[in-house]
């Protein structure tokens, strides 16, 4: 690992104690990445903001302390709080302090508090080919698959610190020869009525993955110029079930106009999705069956304009039976009336999310989701069982106060 | 005993019983932060504690949360005794480093080859100093 003068100069301590120590992690990583030199960045999207346990929140209160500023726009994602509904929360005194002075920290270290965990969604949406280092497994798939902006998979403490240094190591998907696809996966043998539902992109993507992991895929055979929502739902579940960074959708993504492109001519090997594979990651997302459901949980990710709305359509004039949680950006509540929604039941959560943080009653149930995100972690993080279907089938079973799944477009 | 090298992640020493995770797993929502006990219900090693343990985990997958999960393991004193891993895992590195750079302690991080890697039997007990990991 090479470090320039400038390089050696932050580490030494000229710019301060912070970004001494931001840039030794950033420099150990690289290391043990083995880049050879740092790239400048030009944005950060951290996702080091959200309380797992004190250690995060000292750490970030020792950056601080020590005089770190960002030097590149960065923004945060999700807390472990609701800022603007406080009373929703139902964390403990000591978790609801720890993770205030962690949110306030970050802050002060001049980032922009946007909590979400759907920033390419808020205004933050580097340019094709450009470096920047970013947080939180869907933003990353997101960033570098639907803006073919080029980061790595920047955990937590990694993402600040290269923020506070505008630098990230040299390696994996910021060099243009790691992000093409290996693996390219043909959806033309499913059906069209599939292929052209919502519902199917979590599915596919909790199937790639489980199968494809942290290979680049070039996806085949799907409609072209899915909607960003749709490879949103799809990046986010690749990203739960497996360590995808980077996918591609032929026809639909920035890097694979066609698959040539995408492979960049090189070979690949070829898997073909049949409806029994598909199937078989659909069932994978569910720990319970038809019968009683305790609570929707929407927005993982953060629900867009466009989310918002089908709901709203779906919704009009209904009265939910349980309650439906919808996970949002609070840029997105600033400036919309969602009253109508509130009026059927509906639960607004912002800076935040229902999986991350105590919202839901602790008393456990089963929970109903189209997020493949919400799905996968439900069980481990809420002890909630997990029901798995569309929108759709999410507002009916609300509306009903049992599960109501719609089957025929899986067959 | 059987002695073998790897690469030292995060420099470090640890010994104990080792604890085999084969079924990839996610330190953040697979792991409880305050127990260190392997907490999704679908996982093939649920209820596992990890503290004192080295751990030996063929593949980490998931969210970028999981050096978090780690430092808080360390930070509280629960941390496994030694981390052995298949595949350089950046993001679990980075928690212990972090440990480090905030004087929580060093926790020894060390990337096996394919092969030294499946000698890693359950409950095996192992010695690691620095690169080096020593079987009984």
């Amino acid at each position: 690992m090479h470090l320039n003068d400038d390089e050696r100069r932050i580490a030494d301590g000229a710019e301060g104690p912070a970004a001494a120590m931001a840039m030794r992690l950033v420099a150990e990583t690289g290391r043990l990445l083995g880049a050879r030199r740092l790239l400048p960045i030009a944005s950060a999207h951290v996702d080091g903001c959200l309380y797992h346990g004190d250690s995060g929140t000292y750490f970030a209160e020792r950056l601080a302390t020590d005089g770190g500023h960002v030097v590149v726009p960065t923004t945060l994602n999700v807390g472990a709080l609701d800022l603007l509904h406080p009373e929703r929360v139902k964390g403990d005194a000591h978790h609801r302090e720890m993770s205030l002075r962690m949110m306030r920290a970050y802050e002060q270290l001049g980032c922009r508090p946007t909590w979400t965990c759907a920033p390419y969604q808020a205004g933050h949406r580097p340019a094709k080919g450009s470096d920047v280092a970013w947080g939180e497994s869907n933003a990353v798939a997101f960033c570098n698959s639907v803006l073919g902006a080029r980061t790595n998979r920047y955990g937590d403490f990694l993402d600040v610190a290269c923020a506070l240094v505008g630098r990230a190591p040299d390696y994996g998907l910021h060099r243009p020869e790691n992000r093409r696809a290996t693996v390219v996966v043909d959806a033309s043998g499913l059906s069209a009525a599939l292929c052209n539902a919502d519902v199917f992109y979590p599915v596919l993507g909790t199937w790639l993955g489980a199968e494809i992991g942290a290979e680049v895929a070039a996806i085949v055979g799907l409609p072209p110029g899915q909607s960003e929502d749709r490879l949103k739902a799809l990046g986010a579940a690749a990203a739960s079930a497996g360590a995808v960074g980077l996918f591609h959708v032929v026809g639909s993504t920035p890097e694979a106009s066609t698959l040539a492109q995408a492979t960049q001519e090189g070979t690949t090997r070829t898997i073909r999705l049949t409806g029994e594979m598909v199937r078989t990651a659909r069932d994978r997302l569910s720990t319970a069956g038809d019968g009683a459901v305790d609570c929707i949980a929407l927005g993982s990710p953060h629900f867009s304009e466009a989310e918002v709305a089908a709901l709203r359509r779906l919704a009009a004039g209904k009265r939910f039976r349980i309650p439906v949680y919808v996970c949002t950006r609070r840029d997105l509540v600033e400036k919309s009336d969602l009253s109508d929604l509130e009026a059927a039941g509906a639960v607004i959560v912002v800076d935040t999310c229902v999986v991350v943080t105590p919202i839901l009653p602790v008393s456990g149930g089963t929970l109903m989701t189209n997020s493949g995100k919400f799905a996968h972690y439900g069980p481990a993080n809420l002890g909630y069982d997990v029901v798995y279907g569309s929108l759709e089938d999410c507002v009916a079973s609300a509306v009903a106060g049992r599960v109501v799944r719609e089957e025929r477009v899986w067959q | 005993m059987t002695k073998l090298a790897g690469e030292a992640l995060v420099a470090g020493h640890g010994a104990g019983p080792i604890l085999r995770i084969d079924h990839p797993i996610s330190f953040w929502g697979g792991v409880d932060p305050k127990t260190a006990r392997i907490s999704d219900p679908r996982h093939p090693r649920h209820g596992e504690r990890l503290t004192g343990r080295v751990v030996a985990i063929a593949e980490l997958r998931g969210s970028s949360s999981s050096s978090a999960v780690l430092l808080e393991l360390i930070h509280a004193g629960i941390a496994p005794a030694a981390i052995l891993l298949r595949e350089t895992d950046a993001i679990l590195a980075l928690g212990a480093l972090v440990a480090r750079e905030m004087g929580y302690g060093d926790l020894a991080m060390v990337k096996m080859s394919q092969r030294d890697f499946s000698l890693l039997s359950e409950g095996r007990h192992a010695h690691v100093e620095g690169p080096r990991v020593a079987l009984d």
